[in-house]
């Protein structure tokens, strides 16, 4: 047990740690995954979403991905009621920054406001920090390049090509390590991340958002059949893979048995 | 000499307003927009205090912003227009109140319904089928009374304003440097080419 110095928030234990921001990471670790991937001039946003009750009705369960601004979206990973008040705050602070310097915000400045609001709530009393991490996408006015941005509970904040939070947000960041291409077009992007979120969720296409960002357009969520079709079409490629495998080696003579083995696994 | 002039129709708002910024009796520039959109079909025209007339405005468009952003559905015309009332009337009582007058045209994005607010510097407001601020109104609801019918099409809105515009030219003493005209209908907010150099003769 952490002998009291995980009381309160704003005191720190004998070993220079502040406990509470990190059971807040622990909260992150546990919320659903999120996946954030840059391609050429497309940025992509990926989720997990929790599969629904019987009688939820999810066409209007909110989302885990959120607007902040026309161009500027939210994913988090965590917990969802904490989430609405930083999104809040961060909507309020693009506006505000719209009415003063008549400039929509870039995403590094809602970013870093972002992960301000999380550092200032490590260093106050009475409050306990946000239990969320974020990833930021966007474009900035009048540039064509891809933004993203992950923040953290304790208020870092830090640029990607491509990154996961959440659930397992390990096995995924490997899988983009070991798939992550420079320059991947809008579909090679879109595929990535369905295929990376596919390596920890199990139930498919319908636990699956995603959203895609292109320079001055408005944010476009990809509709349940085309993720499906995603789906289908990844699952196909690994089967034949598999399969490929198999045959590939040398002298092995029932090739028809090896492959349908493989399919089932 | 500030003109602001709305016209809803069948299926549109048309919003125009002067293009000369003065100050006393010096016009600063000829191509000012005295205008801002709140959301994708509601516009917003102002005049009044040089400084207060954008400083609201500005204030207005950025909460209906946030709320669009927030809410992911924007407020109809009527919702900002009853919002507005209410910042205005606050803004009345307190120490320094905003002297602004407002025309806030727009169509409501379910219903499909055009509509127009007069809003005055006390917070006063009215849903009119045309309207005007200033000396425009000794001149154009006069016109308007005559010509106006609730199921004009644009083209018949755009001549009777035409007519409007050709009569304060006639009248008013100060060149108030031409018309910059929007139309709001349910595929949102433009700008409308509006003619405004031929010269009126006066008797």
């Amino acid at each position: 047990m952490a002998s009291g110095y995980d009381r309160a928030l704003s005191v720190f234990s004998p070993d220079g740690h502040v406990f509470q921001v990190e059971y807040a990471l622990e909260a992150v670790k546990r919320g659903t995954c999120a996946v954030g991937v840059k391609g050429k001039d497309i940025v992509v946003l990926g989720c997990e979403k929790r599969s629904a009750m019987k009688l939820q009705d999810t066409r209007i369960t909110p989302s885990k991905i959120g607007l902040v601004d026309t161009h500027v979206c939210l994913a988090f990973a965590g917990l969802n009621a904490d989430a609405r008040i930083l999104v809040d705050k961060a909507r309020l602070e693009a506006q505000s920054h719209r009415l003063t310097v008549e400039d929509p915000v870039t995403i590094e400045y809602i970013t870093k406001y972002v992960a301000g609001v999380q550092q200032r709530y490590t260093q106050s009393g009475g409050v306990r920090p946000f239990g969320i991490s974020t990833l930021i996408i966007g474009f900035d006015p009048n540039d064509k390049t891809p933004k993203l941005y992950q923040t953290e509970p304790s208020g870092i904040y830090s640029a990607w090509k491509a990154n996961a939070i959440g659930r397992s947000s390990k096995t995924v960041r490997e899988f983009l390590e070991r798939n992550h291409k420079d320059d991947m077009d809008r579909e090679a992007t879109i595929k990535l991340t369905i295929k990376s979120l596919l390596e920890v969720v199990q139930t498919g296409a319908k636990n699956i958002e995603i959203a895609i960002m292109a320079p001055g357009k408005l944010i476009e969520m990809l509709p349940v059949e085309d993720i499906e079709a995603y789906v289908k079409n990844i699952e196909q490629e690994k089967v034949e893979e598999a399969a490929k495998k198999k045959t590939g080696r040398p002298g092995t003579g029932n090739t028809s048995i090896l492959a349908t083995r493989a399919a089932d696994e | 000499m500030e003109v602001l002039l709305g016209i809803t129709g069948k299926d549109f708002t048309l919003v125009a307003a002067s293009k000369a910024a003065m100050r006393g009796a010096t016009i600063l520039k000829a191509s000012d927009d005295k205008t801002r959109a709140l959301n994708k079909h509601t516009l917003m025209a102002f005049s009044g205090e040089a400084g207060d007339t954008i400083q609201f405005a500005e204030y207005i468009q950025a909460n209906a912003q946030l709320y669009s952003m927030r809410n992911n559905i924007d407020l109809s015309p009527s919702a900002v227009a009853h919002f507005v009332r209410g910042e205005l009337a606050s803004s009345l009582r307190s120490r320094k109140p905003y002297n602004v007058n407002l025309l806030l045209g727009g169509v409501d994005p379910i219903t499909d319904k055009p509509s127009l607010y007069w809003l005055d510097y006390l917070a006063s407001l009215a849903p009119l089928p045309y309207a005007a601020h200033g000396y425009a109104q000794y001149y154009c609801l006069s016109i308007l009374d005559k010509h106006h019918h609730p199921d004009i099409d644009y083209e018949q809105g755009l001549k009777i304003l035409r007519m409007c515009t050709d009569e304060l030219k006639r009248r008013l003493p100060i060149d108030f440097k031409g018309m910059l005209v929007k139309v709001i209908t349910k595929d949102g907010i433009k700008e409308v080419e509006y003619d405004d150099e031929a010269r009126i003769a006066c008797p």
